[in-house]
């Protein structure tokens, strides 16, 4: 009787399926492009203070309503306050809206969309009927309700957006599961004598994983929007702390004669919402195993 | 087709409960006695003590949920603190300016998202796909009380053609009526146009490389046929029926949107009860935009059911 022998050395190289992944995504240009945007946000936002050139509060009556300058190259707002230096520090309320309503969705979603395709009977239909309640109220009206009874204030409102979002990674993830748990990897798993938390942790959540990070990153674009229209309602950041949203909604009143205090940081808005979308859009194809 | 209804009927009398129940629990995030918070900055002890008996605050929570829900049931969706009036009668009120400026929105979204998703399957890979996908990810990414501001400036601010905010009711002067309602429907129904445009194209590919598309264009018949008779025909019914789904965010966008533009509709009646503190129209609004979703959802269902024979034949 003969052995089959393989030696390492004339295996084909493995190569995971993240790396594939991100390998495909390296090639993808429209979301490099916006992984270089969401970058150059994330620095914005963490170095704010060295790259903002005047205090984003500091008041000045004698720049009301500027017009954009070498002084003021975003011009300045109402009482004065310099729009470059405002839009700068805005960017870590939005960002951290997005990001921490969207740990928020996570947090909640997944562990109970994991306990409903994984249990399923009547566990599963009570997720899932409250699920359809929670998404039958439309996310932002929902935000906004959920905003107005807290109270008006940035944790409130990340906790709105957070508790809005978190139907459709329940919804997800139980889906995610329900076809996983039929896989044979998950019954040899359970054969050799896994415990059923052991299975969902181990074996089931890491191959759910990249569906959820698609659906995490364009939840973070519909969660700076959030956050932008919460201020912009007066429902999130409270002034005279500095918000995309609520630089807006000060300048829709100022439109006629100032502006350039609607244009930036509503720019500003978009093209960090465009990138997470494409950001997300790039992820999805990447991961997406007939693009392969 | 009966079997079928009795079964999504089944579905949705828990999901409204839980609805209810979810609306019912937004009354108690408030921190302390609901009552002081209702009655306002005076504070009237006779106010809150009329609120307390009228909520029934002193009995357990179930109990108060099962008044809450009855009188729902009744139609009674509690009375607007601020404006003293019952919160369906404010809602029925201003449901017709809300309706209208949905109505439009959905036109131009109709127009704009299958003329564009036709364009961009018929022509894939070409410019006019690239220039179609880039546009649905701009409706997608552009925050429309943003675009709602630069169009303000650009129209009514810039150019003098078109007033920047106000409403007029069309059996008054439908003219300044559409005039006043064009920027706001266009606001509106940009974001779904980006939506239906990504939903026709991803049909109409799929239907394109159909083999009745194929036998059509083997007959010999005009490309402008099979595209439009053939193909868009088919591509279009999970179109109509995803797009109906989109109404949340017609009714999100709309309260930004009439917010913007000063439309007294829907959206405003729930922003300004924000502001007033007036929870009961608050939670009022949020109960009817859900079960308006809810039997939205339903009736595209039954539209996808019935137009299609292969789940039709199924049932």
């Amino acid at each position: 009787m003969t052995t089959a022998t393989v030696s390492p050395a004339s295996m084909p190289h493995e190569i995971s399926p993240g790396r594939r992944a991100l390998a495909r995504l390296a090639r993808r240009r429209g979301a490099m492009i916006a992984l270089g945007v969401v970058a150059f946000f994330i620095l914005l936002a963490l170095l704010a203070p060295g790259i903002a050139p005047y205090d984003p509060l500091a008041t000045s009556w004698t720049a009301v309503r500027k017009a954009p300058s070498a002084a003021h190259w975003f011009g300045s707002d109402e009482i004065g306050r310099d729009v470059l230096s405002r839009v700068v520090w805005g960017t870590r309320a939005s960002l951290l809206a997005g990001v921490v309503s969207v740990s928020i969705s996570l947090a909640f979603g997944v562990p109970v969309g994991l306990l409903a395709g994984y249990v399923g009977g009547w566990l599963d239909a009570l997720i899932s009927r409250m699920t359809d309640a929670m998404l039958a109220c439309p996310f932002l009206i929902l935000a906004i309700a959920l905003a107005a009874f807290l109270g008006p204030s940035l944790t409130n409102a990340m906790i709105a957006i957070g508790v809005s979002a978190t139907p459709i990674f329940i919804r997800l993830t139980r889906a995610q599961v329900l076809q996983v748990k039929v896989e044979d990897y998950i019954e040899a798993a359970r054969a050799v004598g896994n415990s059923p938390l052991r299975i969902a942790l181990r074996h089931i959540l890491p191959n759910i994983v990249p569906p959820l990070i698609v659906q995490a990153t364009l939840a973070i674009a519909a969660a700076v929007i959030a956050e932008a229209a919460l201020s912009f309602l007066g429902l999130g950041q409270q002034p005279p702390a500095p918000s995309w949203g609520s630089m807006l909604n000060t300048a829709k009143n100022y439109i006629d004669n100032a502006p350039w205090m609607a244009v930036w940081p509503g720019l500003a808005i978009f093209l960090l919402v465009l990138s997470f979308n494409l950001l997300g859009d790039g992820l999805r194809d990447a991961f997406d195993p007939r693009q392969r | 087709m009966l079997n079928y209804l009795l079964q999504r009927l089944a579905t949705i009398v828990p999901t409204l409960f839980f609805v209810s129940i979810l609306i019912f629990g937004l009354q108690q995030l408030l921190p302390g006695d609901p009552a002081m918070i209702l009655a306002g900055e005076e504070r009237d002890p006779t106010v809150i003590a009329h609120l307390h008996q009228k909520l029934h605050l002193d009995e357990p929570l179930p109990v108060r949920y099962l008044y809450w829900a009855g009188g729902v049931l009744k139609g009674d969706l509690g009375e607007s603190v601020r404006i003293q009036k019952p919160v369906l009668e404010l809602i029925v009120e201003k449901l017709p300016v809300t309706l209208e400026l949905a109505l439009l929105a959905i036109l131009i979204a109709l127009a704009i998202g299958i003329t564009a998703g036709v364009v961009s399957a018929v022509a894939r890979d070409t410019a006019w796909d690239y220039a179609a996908n880039i546009f649905a990810l701009w409706g997608l990414s552009t925050p429309n009380f943003w675009l709602g501001i630069m169009l303000i400036l650009l129209f009514s601010v810039t150019l003098g053609w078109l007033p920047a905010s106000g409403y007029v009711s069309p059996f008054e002067d439908l003219k300044a009526n559409l005039a006043a309602m064009i920027m706001p429907a266009f606001v509106l129904g940009n974001a779904i146009a980006a939506v239906l445009m990504r939903h026709t194209r991803s049909a109409m590919l799929q239907v394109l490389s159909s083999d009745y598309v194929r036998t059509a264009r083997a007959k010999g018949l005009d490309e402008r046929v099979v595209v439009l008779k053939h193909a868009l025909r088919n591509a279009l019914t999970p179109v109509i029926t995803l797009g109906a789904l989109e109404f949340g965010t017609l009714l999100s966008g709309a309260v930004l949107t009439e917010q913007v533009f000063t439309i007294p509709g829907f959206g405003k009646l729930i922003v300004d009860a924000v502001f007033n503190r007036d929870y009961a129209v608050v939670q009022g609004v949020v109960l009817c935009t859900a079960t308006a979703y809810i039997t939205l959802n339903l009736l595209a269902d039954l539209a996808y059911f019935l137009v299609n024979p292969r789940l039709r034949d199924s049932a």
